[in-house]
């Protein structure tokens, strides 16, 4: 018997815990399981914010059947249409059969392209300002459109300061506790970041307008309720998160680095050592991953506290391997700013890694301070020693950047 | 006429295509585009869009 939480008088998360989940949407990889958080408000109308994944669907119901037969739902809103949250979409119309359907202009397409019952169902299309009555409590709309995808918006209910964030604020983190202050900040702060550097990263000048756009309505904000992971139910935890996803936005450079790589005969993964030796001598901590042993996802992880990302790959039939490629084009796409990159690899004959590496950095707009380093074949000490001079080098920058 | 991109999705508005469903005929450039224009793709304002 799965119950509901209340998490404010009559307002009650039914949502799913995923224990299971790994991979996450497919091109990340959820470690820690998560949540699909969904939420019911007990007033005049009866309003479901969001629904859960498809598969999940049951978890939701029987919370929910808990507190009110489904059928009297009156309203239902979508703050986003992705699967995770309207997959299970369909179901609850089945079952309550709302009045209305509440979403942004966006999620109307959106939400017409994923169901194909969707022109029947009394969709009602909200504006950024636009309000509803509940009846005691009211929930006001705001579109914060990319983050992450065009439809996505934020509920806000100003009685109880209570905001519906979606996915921001988001955590991929299954567990029996619900709010954030059951937790370590330690753990707490990781699952935000990595999920934000994964997701919700190229869209960081969205987020500094979205914050932007909260101070300027001067919202008496109270608590925070997204759709993965934990609530934030007091004004520090609400702090917390508005400052952490602040800090993530801005993308400050910070003193560590992360040496990423692939490798074929162990030469790339030497020459990977020895650079750390010189970052460790110009007292920047750093990680070595290797991407045979370590997802795209959580090297972005790493990447997240990092102002300095060294990429590595021999060089493979006059190109780079293909786990490095699939890092670099995953990048790309998060579009991290401020940092600073290396490249190095070693080559049998031809020798181009190094360069494809170099070109693709820089592209991003990563500043590279010194020259890519090439060692034919197997390292010898010179080239160790060398990688360690580059390592030194590296740090001495980055140190003098975030000084700076 | 120059192409103009969506700083929030990349969308990119070509002048010699218009945005038929937004009404704009072909050949209209980014700059006579009216002010409420948004972007077909994520609804973007005019203002989010830069030159590509």
């Amino acid at each position: 018997m799965l119950k509901p939480v209340q998490i404010k008088k009559d307002i009650h998360w039914i949502g799913a815990v995923d224990y299971e989940s790994r991979n996450f949407h497919g091109y990340s990889l959820s470690p820690d399981g998560t949540t699909y958080n969904n939420y019911v408000i007990l007033d005049e109308k009866k309003t479901l914010v969001d629904t859960v994944k498809a598969d999940h669907a049951s978890a939701s119901l029987e919370r929910l059947a808990q507190l009110v037969r489904p059928e009297d739902i009156d309203w239902i809103v979508v703050n986003h249409v992705e699967p995770d949250h309207a997959g299970a979409l369909p179901l609850f119309m089945e079952k309550c059969r709302p009045e209305a359907v509440f979403c942004s202009p966006m999620g109307e397409k959106a939400l017409l392209a994923h169901f194909r019952d969707a022109g029947d169902w009394p969709l009602k299309v909200v504006k950024s300002g636009d309000s509803i009555s509940l009846g005691k409590r009211s929930l006001s709309f705001l579109e914060t459109r990319m983050l992450h995808w065009p439809d996505s918006m934020f509920s806000y209910m100003p009685e109880e300061g209570l905001l519906f964030s979606n996915d921001g604020f988001g955590q991929n983190l299954a567990s029996s506790e619900r709010f954030a202050d059951e937790v370590s900040r330690e753990l707490l702060l990781h699952a935000l970041s990595h999920y934000y550097h994964n997701i919700v990263l190229p869209y960081s000048r969205q987020v500094l307008q979205v914050l932007a756009k909260v101070s300027e309505l001067k919202l008496d904000i109270s608590m925070i309720a997204p759709d993965h992971g934990l609530i934030f139910r007091r004004r520090e935890d609400v702090e917390f998160v508005l400052e952490s996803y602040r800090s993530f936005a801005e993308q400050k450079t910070q003193k560590r680095a992360v040496i990423v790589y692939d490798t074929m005969w162990h030469s790339t993964e030497r020459m990977a050592y020895a650079i750390a030796e010189g970052l460790a001598d110009a007292g920047v901590p750093c990680r070595i991953m290797s991407l045979k042993d370590n997802h795209h996802s959580a090297v972005m992880g790493e990447v997240a506290r990092c102002g300095l990302v060294v990429v590595g790959s021999p060089t493979h039939n006059n190109g780079i391997l293909p786990f490095v490629a699939g890092f670099l084009a995953f990048m790309r796409g998060l579009r991290p700013q401020n940092r600073l990159g290396a490249a190095f690899g070693s080559f049998g004959w031809s020798g181009e890694s190094v360069k494809i590496i170099g070109e693709q950095l820089s592209g991003m707009g990563f500043e590279l301070p010194v020259e890519g380093i090439k060692t034919q074949y197997v390292p010898d000490e010179e080239a160790l020693e060398q990688c360690c001079a580059a390592g030194q080098a590296l740090g001495k920058v980055l140190v003098e950047k975030c000084a700076g | 006429m120059k192409k103009y991109v969506c700083a929030l999705c990349g969308y990119v508005y070509d002048p010699a295509d218009g945005d038929p469903d937004g009404g704009i005929k072909p050949g209209t450039a980014f700059e006579d585009l009216p002010d409420d224009w948004i972007c077909p793709v994520c609804g973007a304002g005019k203002s989010d869009f830069e030159p590509e």
